[in-house]
Order: structure tokens, then sequence, then C-alpha cells
């Protein structure tokens, strides 16, 4: 489903210039469940926003889906992030003026469906994540897990292919990392290509292949 | 994505954030406001000094007998002395369409009396005209009838000290003077005023100009006032009148007719400098409403970087981002504007109530540029940083909070 090769990435930090990433090989299968791993400025980050298409490697080629992105128009990409493609952040991203379910109904936005449509299929994906009572709450007012429940929601409400979680337990307690975790998987076995990029040993002990990186490259995995 | 989601999604992102909205609403408004009212006040002072100036008699042109030019040429020697003007020549004059109003001057002096009282007055012939021209107002009653410039009707308007000398306190209306030994019945008194035309207009009777004719037993006219058809028709006016006149009296052209040029050559500057400085007051409240309201959007849009980034991640396009901001930009500047002019009607009105001798009137392309320039710096700097976000590379969007 995913083959990179020999993918570069080098940054600008002021006269000196980063290599990111260099000579990343990766193929993973769909329905494959990946943890990355490494200490911090290892490149498992960019290499996440590789995969998602948001950040373009300076070198390498990336087949996704069977298709070369190299030639894709920025517009084109835009449309696989929406449509095949799911992103959990550390952070959440949710915004703060709208509801759980406005929120979940964010790509459904972009995408043009109809608000009737967009209300139904946000209700079926908020139901399955048990947040159905919490749907008309504004993020300020759910607990860490439920927020990065409502942001996988959104990450899935249009089926994509691959799920990209960058830290998704980061900001949480042990209770609720847990219950993300548990959550993710269950989308794993239902098919979802699961990345988790993360730190902590526990979380990415518990995927099936785990690729540790140092310096921009991957050493095991 | 549809138009009903851009409109909603902008609208709750303006009302959400309260305090932003309203800094931004502020901005906008007083923006508008300041625009407007200022050119306003501009026009305002501008009018006032147009009006001050034509009541002092910019469009006047006096036409009086003889030419006062000297030429080189030789001493005629036939006809020398010129002809006298008469109210044939008058009446010949208000067909020419150049002249708006014209009033013939009989001037002479007569006792005035009233039963035991009497006094020696200065008495103007002219027609109902001579109101408007020098800008005369009554205390009571009514002036000259507009009536055949031939008639000589025996009827007066008097002067405000002469009305005081003959009748003191008592009305005056419908009494009958003497002057000489013609009886006139009193249909008007003016109100109490300086000089004009060199005569202390207090201290005057006003009759009609064939009644001044036969008072003093002439059949000429002291002087024409032309009131032009417009300040720049009184060149026209002048040629027009001074043909009429040439025609008249067989080929030669033996009247003079003077314009006020020194004084329209001050009021053009003045009316000039006036209408410069209105222009740098709009100009100069765009530029400070335009910089007001592109640093509030430039913050606004900055803060909200880590959304756009977002939006990009969830695949939005660069353009749907951009339509986004650009319809939220679009709201808040209509708002603002809308706003803004309310803001500045209520100035309007309160600086009228405060300053009612300033004909205050808020000038339609003040209210139009207003509106452009909030509208075009809202949507410029509502979309210059959103772009700039859009094209970010979304993950450095996102990592900024």
């Amino acid at each position: 489903m995913i083959r990179l090769e020999g993918i570069e990435r080098l940054f600008q930090v002021g006269d000196e210039q980063v290599h990111a990433l260099r000579g990343v090989d990766l193929t993973l299968e769909a329905g494959e469940y990946v943890s990355l791993m490494g200490p911090s400025g290892s490149g498992k980050s960019t290499l996440l926003n590789v995969l998602g298409l948001l950040d373009r490697p300076n070198a390498g080629r990336y087949w996704f889906e069977g298709i070369d992105t190299a030639e894709l128009a920025e517009e084109r990409r835009a449309d696989l992030r929406r449509d095949r493609i799911g992103f959990v952040f550390q952070s959440f991203h949710l915004i703060g003026r709208l509801t759980a379910r406005e929120n979940v109904e964010l790509p459904l936005m972009l995408a043009g469906i109809a608000p009737a449509e967009r209300h139904a299929r946000a209700s079926k994906v908020l139901d399955a994540l048990g947040l159905e009572d919490r749907a008309d709450h504004r993020p300020d007012q759910l607990s860490g897990g439920q927020r990065q429940r409502v942001a996988i929601a959104r990450a899935t409400i249009l089926e994509p292919a691959l799920l990209l979680a960058d830290e998704p337990t980061g900001n949480l307690d042990k209770h609720s990392s847990a219950d993300v975790m548990r959550v993710l998987e269950e989308l794993n076995q239902s098919g979802l290509t699961l990345v988790v990029v993360t730190h902590d040993p526990e979380v990415g002990e518990r995927a099936r292949r785990r690729i540790h990186m140092e310096d921009g490259a991957i050493v095991s995995g | 994505m549809r138009p009903d989601d851009v409109l909603r999604f902008g609208g709750r992102a303006l009302t959400s954030a309260r305090g932003r909205t309203w800094l931004m609403l502020l901005a906008m408004a007083i923006g508008v406001a300041a625009v407007v009212v200022l050119t306003a006040l501009g026009d305002g002072a501008r009018r006032y000094v147009s009006n001050e100036f034509s009541s002092l008699g910019t469009h006047l042109l006096v036409m009086l007998p003889g030419r006062t030019e000297t030429s080189g040429a030789a001493p005629p020697l036939v006809g020398g002395t010129p002809r006298d003007i008469t109210l044939e020549d008058v009446r010949a004059l208000q067909r020419a369409r150049e002249i708006r109003l014209l009033a013939p001057i009989v001037v002479g002096s007569a006792p005035v009396s009233h039963k035991q009282l009497e006094r020696e007055s200065t008495i103007l012939g002219s027609t109902a005209a001579m109101l408007d021209i020098r800008n005369l107002e009554l205390a009571s009653g009514r002036f000259l009838p507009d009536d055949d410039l031939l008639h000589a009707a025996p009827l007066a308007v008097l002067g405000a000290k002469l009305k005081q000398h003959l009748f003191g306190n008592q009305p005056a209306l419908g009494e009958w003077i003497r002057l000489n030994d013609r009886r006139y019945r009193v249909i008007g008194v003016l109100k109490p005023m300086g000089e004009s035309i060199g005569v202390d207009i207090g201290d005057v009777a006003i009759i009609p100009a064939a009644s001044a004719q036969a008072l003093f037993d002439t059949e000429s006219v002291f002087r024409v006032l032309i009131q032009a058809d417009g300040r720049e028709r009184i060149g026209q006016a002048k040629a027009a009148a001074l043909a009429i006149m040439k025609d008249r009296h067989n080929g030669e052209e033996d009247v003079t007719v003077i314009t006020q040029d020194a004084l329209l050559a001050t009021f053009d500057g003045i009316f000039q400098t006036l209408t410069f400085s209105v222009v740098g007051i709009a100009a100069i409240s765009l530029g400070v409403a335009g910089i007001l309201i592109m640093n509030v959007m430039l913050v606004s849009v900055s803060q909200r970087t880590a959304e756009v980034g977002l939006l990009k991640a969830l695949g939005g396009r660069e353009r749907q981002i951009l339509w986004l901001f650009l319809v939220e930009a679009g709201l808040l500047s209509l708002a603002g504007a809308a706003l803004g002019l309310l803001l500045a009607l209520a100035g309007v009105w309160g600086l009228g109530r405060t300053l009612p001798e300033l004909p205050l009137v808020v000038p339609p392309w003040s209210i139009a540029a207003a509106l452009l320039v909030s509208l075009g710096t809202g949507l410029l700097f509502g979309v210059l940083p959103a772009r700039r976000a859009a094209r970010l590379d979304p993950v450095f969007a996102l990592n900024r909070r």
C-alpha cells in the first residue's frame, strides 16, 4: 500500500542544514499496525508528515496506493489527505468554538456533503466511540481522553485507508491512554492501516511491527 | 464546500471570538465613521464659505451708462454724450437666458413725510427682483409686486430707520406716506441692515422704478443690477448684456458692465483651498482607517495559523481555506461598515445640532469611499495573512499555537 524509496528531507536551520531523513526505504502493507519510535530529533515525526502528504521530501520516491505522489498537484494531495488519510495529533487540534459533532463534521464540510447527511454520519461515528452524549459539548467541556476520541472520530469519518497518530497519548493520563490506544487498535482490526509515532515504549511495544529511528534513518524494523 | 457552510463557518468564527470581533468592528466602524464625518465637516465648511460669498454678491454684475474705458482713439465727433439706459432696455435685457435676475435702480433724494414728521431720505426705484439680488429681508409686510416694469404703482417699502423715524413703534403697514407731493402706501418694512451698494439701506424708501422715474421726472436708469445664472456664466451674462445694449443703441457700445473680479478671484482661491483640504482630510482618514483595519486583521489571522494548518491536514484545499477567510473578512467588513455608518450619521446629526450655521450634508461619495476602503482593506488584510498561512507548510502551521 505504501512504498518509500530513498526519502531525503533537509531543513535549513539558520546557516546549518539539518538532515531530518536520510535514505529512508519503507514498505507498509494494508492493515498493518506500526509504531515509529526513537529519540526526539530522530526524524519520526518528519517521516509521519511525509507519509501523510503534509510534507514533501527533497529526494526519493513515495507511492501511496500505487500513486507516485511526487507528481501530484497540491490540490490532489489535499484530496488524498481528506479521503484516504486520517491524522491524530498530540494536542488534539480541535477547533474550540465548534462542538464535538461539528469538529467531526469538518472533513465532510470540506468535501461539500449536505448538513443532514453530515449529521447522521457524525452521529454514527460518535456513537461507535461512546461519545453520543458528548456530541454537543465544546472541547473545553470534555476530558483529554474524550477530546482525543473526538479527534479520532474526525480522522476516520471519511473511512480512510491510513491513520497516522503523532504521540496520540502524549497529553493523556494512563487510563485515558489505554482507552485511546484500544480505540485505535480496534480501528486497525477493522482493516485500517495504523502508524503511531511515540517515544513511550509501553505504547510502542503494543504494535506488531516496531520501527526504530535514529538520526533520520531507520535502524531496525 | 457549500456556500452556506462557508458563511456559517465564518459567522461562527466571528461570534465565538467576541472580544476580538468587537475590537475589529470598532476599528472598522471608527475608520468608516471618521471618513464620513470628517468629509461632511469639510464639505460643510466649503458650502458655508460658498454661501457666504454668494450673499456678498459674487454673481452680481452692475451696468451703468457711458463708457468708462479710456481708448486711444480720437474723441468721437458725433454722439458724444452717452445715451441713457431706459426701462425698455431693462425689459429687453430680461430676455437674455444667461441672466437670472435683473433689477434697475433709479436713485434720488426726497423728503418723506407722514403726518407732521418729515425726513430727507434716499429713494430707490427698483423692482421685485431687488429683494433677491441684494439679499434684503423684510421685517413685516411684503416687497414690491412682480408686475409690469412700466407700471408706476404708488407703493413703498421702508428701511428700518426711516420707519422708526416716521412711525415710532406704531404699525406702518397700510399707512400712506408722502414723497414730495405724491402719496404712497407702505406695504413692507425692511429688517435693520447695513449698507448696500453704497446706500444706507436703513434710511431708504423703495418704490417701483417707474414711480421713481415719475417722481424725479426722468427717463433714465441709474444702474442695472444683473445676477448671472451661476458663477461660471458671469462672462456670458456680461457679453449678452453688452450685445443687447449695443443692438438697441444703434451699434454703439455706450454702457459699461462691471464684474466683481477681485472678489471672484479671492473666492476662487479660498474655494480651491477648501476643496483641497476636504480631499486631504478624506485621504488621511481613509488611510488611517485602512491601517487600523489592516492591523487588527493581521493579528486576528496570525492567531489562527494552527487552525489553517489543521484545515490543510484535514484535506482543505488552499482555495477553500482562502475562501473561508475571505468570507469571514467580508462579513466583518460589512458589519463594521454598517456600524460605522450609523456612528457617522449620529455624529453628523450631533455636529449639526452644535453647529447649526454649518450646512452639514454627508457627501454620497464619502460613503462610497468609506465602504470601499473598509471592504477593500478588510478583504485584503484578511486574505493576505490567510494566504500566507495556507501556503505555509502545514506541519509548521500546526505546531504554532
